[in-house]
């Protein structure tokens, strides 16, 4: 049989890693974590339930939480463990492909030791339904080294989240200031998007990094991802990859960035940008 | 507080990857090196509490002979010595790492009070070498910190999660791991960059554990397929772009 720390049997992730799970064993249990996170103390019960149940692998989403729950087991057992995966062919040893670099690279590798601890990429593989023989909820075992949260703090609810925004304006480098990024803001208002960034912008100081679209910044999703003034570093690359159409506006016609484009406008991001906006506001009558 | 900060040499890697001939690593012929955005923010960090809480602060790298340069650039911010642990070309896997970290923190004679990670990697992104060193330590440990306040040896940590944040409060020694965001890193000043190259650099050479999670190679993924559509150059490509934002559904 093989485990998955999920986050519920619904969530998409979850269910991605039941999926893979699914393809090693027939016999797929479920754990999930109840009451407060407490990442040490959920992957000490997660061990005891491998005790139990002698799993020939154990399998999480590739989130935060999972990698993290996960890699507490791993140190607990000294086995290794394969972060992101997206395949698993099971054996002595077993070989897996990952991720690195954000998606940006892929690694063949052989993990050496039982039982197979791995964790899947998101959006890797994608979702079947499977058949959990069994749903067990965890509660945080305490002992040395317990954290636990103690207090949550909601977001603030203004504006159009970036992660979830279904338009992303997003400047780089080419913006050429925090000023310039009116242009940017004016736009991503009338498509009523959010402001999106590269790491070059944020760490000129010219955004927050809670604009930054990235591998160490926000993964965004959206219809179609703007692009103003950005090369398409892999750093930028790998928190945009999700969108359904890219749109690069840039005056350098061999940008990486139009590699990963569906579409390009060549040129100067400061006239063209302003022209969109007022081409909207004419075509809705405005 | 004594504070140590683990970072790793990883490559600029910049538009786009190439491989080695052996297809094992990144071909680096043409690219600087740094280390990971999250570690960059655990050294200022670490700067930042030692200028309001007194102590020392020490970088620790696992890497090849030319990661001195990642150490002296840390240094060049304001932490004041560098542990060096001193690699072959290959890249060990985690649990080699963790192990040469905490065989290497055994043997300080002050122990330090504060273990800063980066998250992840920039680079191979395991996730949990951190973990690891915590465990063996027997230390707590919090990871993807965006915000860390100390108070009478106590620790508060704030995590960025869905919908909001998430705190934690934890007593030193601790590990934590944080996530860029944490800080703004200064740009090293060129006196910061001169006193960088008379600090002190401690190098050894740990054994090599056999590796566990052993790569075996790298592959670039499949390229996207998309044939990029030039709409037009300059403000006359506007009413192209509302076109595509109409079909959209956006306009």
């Amino acid at each position: 049989m093989v485990l998955v720390l999920v986050e519920s049997l619904d969530d998409e992730l979850s269910r991605q890693a039941l999926t893979l799970a699914a393809s090693l064993d027939d016999a797929v249990h479920a754990v999930s974590g109840v009451g407060e996170y407490a990442p040490a103390g959920w992957g000490r019960s997660l061990l005891e339930v491998i005790e139990e149940l002698s799993p020939s692998a154990v399998l999480a989403p590739g989130t935060d939480r999972g990698n993290e729950v996960l890699a507490h087991v791993a140190a607990m057992l000294d086995l290794p463990m394969a972060a992101n995966c997206v395949a698993i062919s099971p054996g002595d040893p077993a070989a897996v492909t990952r991720i690195r670099w954000g998606g940006s690279l892929f690694e063949d590798a052989t993990v050496h030791g039982s039982p197979l601890l791995l964790t899947v990429a998101p959006h890797a593989v994608a979702a079947e339904p499977v058949e959990v023989a069994q749903l067990r909820e965890l509660e945080a075992a305490g002992g040395d080294g317990m954290v636990r949260v103690i207090e949550h703090v909601p977001a603030s609810t203004a504006g159009v989240s970036l992660a979830e925004a279904d338009v992303v304006v997003s400047g780089g480098r080419g913006v050429g200031s925090a000023e310039g990024f009116g242009v940017i803001e004016e736009l991503a208002d009338l498509l009523r998007g959010a402001v999106g960034c590269s790491r070059a912008v944020t760490s000129a100081g010219w955004r927050p990094h809670t604009d930054q679209v990235g591998q160490t910044g926000t993964k965004v999703a959206p219809e179609i991802y703007i692009a103003c003034g950005i090369s398409g570093a892999t750093q930028h690359l790998a928190g945009c990859k999700g969108a359904k159409k890219l749109l690069a506006i840039n005056p350098d016609g061999e940008a990486s960035i139009l590699a990963s484009a569906d579409y390009a406008v060549i040129g100067d991001l400061h006239e063209i940008v302003p022209a969109i906006s007022a081409e909207i506001r004419k075509a809705r009558g405005a | 507080m004594n504070i140590l900060v683990c970072v790793k040499r990883v490559p600029l890697t910049g538009g786009k990857i190439v491989l080695t001939d052996d297809a094992r690593a990144i071909s680096t012929r043409h690219l600087g090196f740094t280390i990971s955005p999250h570690e960059e923010c655990g050294a200022e960090e670490a700067v930042r509490l030692v200028e309001q809480h007194g102590g020392s602060s020490t970088v620790l790298t696992v890497g090849p002979p030319e990661a001195e340069e990642q150490l002296r650039d840390v240094m060049a911010i304001g932490v004041d010595r560098a542990v060096h642990l001193v690699t072959d070309d290959e890249e060990w896997d985690p649990q080699a790492t963790a192990a040469a970290i905490v065989d290497a923190i055994r043997e300080v004679p002050e122990p330090y009070d504060l273990f800063l990670f980066g998250n992840e990697s920039a680079d191979a992104g395991n996730y949990q070498v951190p973990i690891r060193v915590a465990h063996a330590l027997g230390l707590p440990c919090v990871t993807g910190v965006k915000g860390i306040a100390v108070s009478d040896g106590q620790l508060r940590c704030e995590q960025e999660v869905e919908g909001g944040r998430d705190i934690y409060e934890l007593s030193m020694p601790a590990v934590i791991t944080v996530k860029e965001g944490l800080n703004l890193p200064r740009y090293p000043s060129v006196p910061g960059r001169l006193r960088a190259k008379r600090k002190p650099v401690e190098d050894s050479t740990p054994p090599r554990r056999q590796p566990r999670l052993e790569m075996v190679r790298l592959h670039l993924p499949a390229g996207s397929g998309k044939q990029v559509e030039v709409l037009g150059h300059g403000p006359e490509a506007a009413p192209a772009v509302v076109g595509i934002l109409r079909e959209l559904g956006l306009v």
